[in-house]
Order: C-alpha cells, then sequence, then structure tokens
C-alpha cells in the first residue's frame, strides 16, 4: 500500500485514456449527436412550414371556390340577360317583319284596288257606250266623242 | 476465508497487500512461508511476497494488481464506446449506442453545468474519469474471496481487484488533474498572473508570505483531498467487505454459532453492497466533479 512508481504509470495511463476518449470517443459521437439533434430540428420546422402551406393551400382553395362561385353566377346571369336581347331583337325583327310584309301586303291591296277600278273604269265606259249607244240606237262616232267620254271616265 | 491456516490479522494484510513487482536490494534476507531465511547474493527483480519486501522495493517498484485491472478496465470502456463512437449514425439509436449517448448527454450536461470556459478537453476527460472510476470501484462488488483464489490456484500469490482502493492509483489520477489545473492557469493567466492569484490575495502585497502560505495550501489540497476521498471512501468499504468476511468465516464447528455468523455474512454482504453502489457511484460523480469544477476554477481570471 506503499507509493511507487504505479503513481507513475497510472498518470500516464490516465493521460493516454483521456487523450484516446477525447479523439476517438467524445468527439464522433459529440459530432453525431449534434448531427441527429440539427436532423430533428430541420424536421420539426418543415413540419412546421408544411403545417403553414397546408393553411395557405387551404385558403387559396377557398378563393378559387369563391371566385369559380362569381363566375358562374356572372356566366349564368349574362347567359339570362343575353337570351332575354336575343328574345327583343327576335321580337323586333318579327315586329318590322310584320310591319313590312303588312306595308306589302297594302300596297298590294293599293295596286289592286288602282287596277280594279282601272279595270272598273274601262268597262264602266265601254258599258256606258254600249248602254248609250244602245240608247241613241245608233253608231256614235267614237272618235268625234272620245274627248267626251274621258272626261266622262275621269269623273267616275 | 482464503485458508483455513490464516489468522484473521494474515488474513487483511493478505487482502491488502497488491501484487507488487520491484528490484529488492542485494543482501535483502527474504522470508519464505516455512520460516527460512534467504539472504540476496544480488539484486533481484521479482514479486514481493508481503508488505515488508514490497516496502524495500522503493520507488521503483510497480503494483502488477492495480496497473492490470485499471488499464483492463479503462480499455473496456474505451472500447466499448469507441465502438458507439465508429458506429454513430443520426439515425435511431440501439441499445448500446443509446446508453453511450445517454451517459455522453450526462456528463456533457454537468461539464456546462459548472465549467464556464471553452476547452474541448474538459467533456472527454470528465467521461474518462467517471467512468474509469465508475469501473474501478465496482469491483469493489466482485465477492471479495474469488478474484484472489483464483489467482491464487494461478500461482499469484496477491491480487487486489479494486484499483481505486490502491492509493497510487487514486493519486496518479489526482495528479494528472493537478497538473492540468496548473497548465491551464499558467495557460489563460500567464505565470504572473498565476504567481499574483497565489500570493496577492486575500491580504494585499504586504501580506505576501501568509497569501503564499494560505494559497499553497488551497492549490495543494485540490489534489490530495481528490485522491484521499476516493482513496479513503474506497479503502474503507473494502475493509468492511473484509470484516463482514472474516466474521462470516469464523467457523465454528457445526452450531447455532456458526450458522448465525453465515447467515449474517449474506445478509451484511448484501447490504453493505447494495448501499456501496451509491457509494461507488456517487465517488466518481464526486471525483468528476470535482476535476470540473477545478479546471473551471483554474480557466476564471478572478475568483
Amino acid at each position: 500500500m506503499n507509493i511507487n512508481a504505479t503513481l507513475l504509470a497510472q498518470t500516464i495511463m490516465f493521460a493516454l485514456f483521456v487523450w484516446f476518449c477525447m479523439k476517438f470517443v467524445w468527439t464522433p459521437i459529440i459530432a453525431a449527436l449534434e448531427e441527429r439533434k440539427k436532423q430533428i430540428a430541420d424536421g420539426l420546422a418543415d413540419a412546421e412550414r408544411a403545417k403553414h402551406d397546408l393553411e395557405l393551400a387551404a385558403k387559396r382553395a377557398a378563393e378559387i371556390l369563391r371566385e369559380a362561385k362569381e363566375k358562374s353566377a356572372d356566366i349564368l346571369a349574362g347567359g339570362e340577360k343575353r337570351a332575354s336581347e336575343i328574345i327583343e331583337a327576335a321580337k323586333d325583327q318579327a315586329r318590322t317583319e310584320g310591319d313590312r310584309i303588312i306595308t306589302g301586303a297594302k300596297a298590294e291591296i293599293d295596286q289592286e284596288v288602282f287596277r280594279a277600278k282601272e279595270q272598273l273604269r274601262t268597262q264602266v265606259s265601254a258599258i256606258a257606250l254600249a248602254g248609250a249607244s244602245k240608247i241613241l240606237g245608233r253608231e256614235i262616232d267614237a272618235k268625234a266623242h272620245n274627248d267626251l267620254l274621258d272626261k266622262l271616265v275621269a269623273e267616275i | 476465508m482464503s485458508s483455513e491456516a490464516l489468522t484473521s490479522a494474515e488474513y487483511i494484510k493478505h487482502h491488502l497487500q497488491n501484487l507488487t513487482y520491484g528490484q529488492l536490494p542485494a543482501g535483502y534476507e527474504r522470508h519464505d512461508v516455512s520460516g527460512n531465511v534467504e539472504a540476496l547474493q544480488q539484486a533481484t527483480w521479482t514479486i514481493a511476497h508481503g508488505a515488508e519486501e514490497a516496502k524495500a522495493m522503493g520507488f521503483w517498484a510497480l503494483n502488477l494488481d492495480t496497473f492490470i485491472m485499471s488499464l483492463l478496465l479503462g480499455a473496456v470502456f474505451m472500447f466499448m464506446f469507441h465502438r458507439v463512437a465508429k458506429a454513430a449514425s443520426t439515425g435511431i439509436p440501439n441499445g448500446l449506442q443509446n446508453f453511450c449517448e445517454w451517459a455522453l448527454e450526462f456528463v456533457d450536461n454537468s461539464v456546462r453545468g459548472s465549467f464556464s470556459g471553452k476547452n474541448n478537453m474538459v467533456g472527454p476527460l470528465a467521461l474518462t474519469v467517471f467512468f474509469w472510476i465508475f469501473s474501478m470501484n465496482l469491483m469493489d462488488l466482485l465477492p471479495i474471496d474469488y478474484v484472489p483464489l483464483v489467482m491464487q490456484a494461478l500461482g499469484v500469490p496477491y491480487f487486489k481487484v479494486v484499483p481505486s482502493t490502491d492509493p497510487n492509483a487514486t493519486f496518479g489520477m489526482a495528479i494528472g488533474v493537478f497538473l492540468l489545473v496548473l497548465y491551464y492557469s499558467i495557460k489563460v493567466k500567464g505565470l504572473g498572473g498565476f504567481a499574483g492569484e497565489l500570493t496577492l490575495q486575500p491580504f494585499g502585497k504586504w501580506g505576501m508570505p501568509v497569501n503564499l502560505l494560505l494559497e499553497g495550501v488551497n492549490l495543494i489540497a485540490k489534489p490530495i483531498s481528490l485522491a484521499l476521498r476516493l482513496f479513503g471512501n474506497m479503502y474503507a468499504g473494502e475493509m468492511i467487505f473484509i470484516l463482514i468476511a472474516l466474521m462470516g468465516g469464523s467457523y465454528l464447528g457445526l452450531s447455532a454459532t456458526s450458522a448465525t455468523l453465515f447467515g449474517s455474512q449474506i445478509l451484511l454482504s448484501l447490504g453493505w453492497a447494495i448501499f456501496h453502489i451509491l457509494i461507488i457511484t456517487l465517488q466518481a460523480f464526486i471525483f468528476m466533479t470535482l476535476t470540473v469544477v477545478y479546471l473551471d476554477m483554474a480557466h476564471q481570471e478572478h475568483h
């Protein structure tokens, strides 16, 4: 139990163990621990970011949905408006067309009436001539009385 | 008890004797077992038989048991940690890696707690101190007679299996710590600063001799208290194991007394061993913490 050279041997051994521990044990393990700590921190940060992204995405989705609804409502309203416009336009067109047809028909009728009147007039003058000739019992000189007859016709 | 021919005193002495290898001077009279005296013709390198011979070998002798056991234990501990360190990955740690990482973080935390400077050496130092001392102390829990019995069967006369009950081991470590304290004191504060710290306080420059005495004692007390605290605790613990074993070994023939003594040895050894688990851990922890604290003091400019 006395002090001897073991003392020196133990001190040297101690120094060697500390050196070995520092070089081959402590440094690599601490490095691995630090690395893992960093990985975990990164993982947590990623998760946080992903959560944030999810929130943003949900917000964006809601927004898009809202926009789509608005747009569809717009389109619907536009469609209705357009339909009523088309109907109005069709009505107008029909009306003008109808008017045109009516005026055309009226003109034709007028023309027809005029023609009938002309015909009637000529017929009446012929009838009048025939009647008059009959009444007078003799041939009237058509040439001599044409002026008179034309006057008569214009009066009818 | 290892041999029925031994008296109690011899038994205790046998247990407290290191396996010392050294040189006996010429003319030294060796007493062998049968009482013959043989004077050595010339200086001889040999293993000491008993305390007197170990003493006669002087300083240049080696306690083989302390040396081998501490080397072995330190190597086992280093091997275990080194294996983990080589395979250290950032993935999910398995059993041994988990333990080593936990141990390392525990040491790292206590270093961070009491060491304010910045020095990459303190962490590994603390880890080595803790686990080396812990494993050396742990040998105290081996049944006290088994290792010496096995060794005796192998022809080795003495074998103290607990290196920390040898003051050489504890002082060896304490001196290592002390050298580091001196080194860092001088490195951080400079030679003048360190000398000033030793001589200029607490009484100012007119009280220089008194200051030097006080601070010198303060400084020297660090390694001595480190070494003696560990040695004392482990030595006392070992002693109590020896005494318990001695009591149980007092075989008085086949009687109720013998049975009682034998039974109480088992109970007392068990109780003391369980209590000792606390002591060996605590002593390792104290040594580690004080080492860190002393180094912290060495790193501080003023205290």
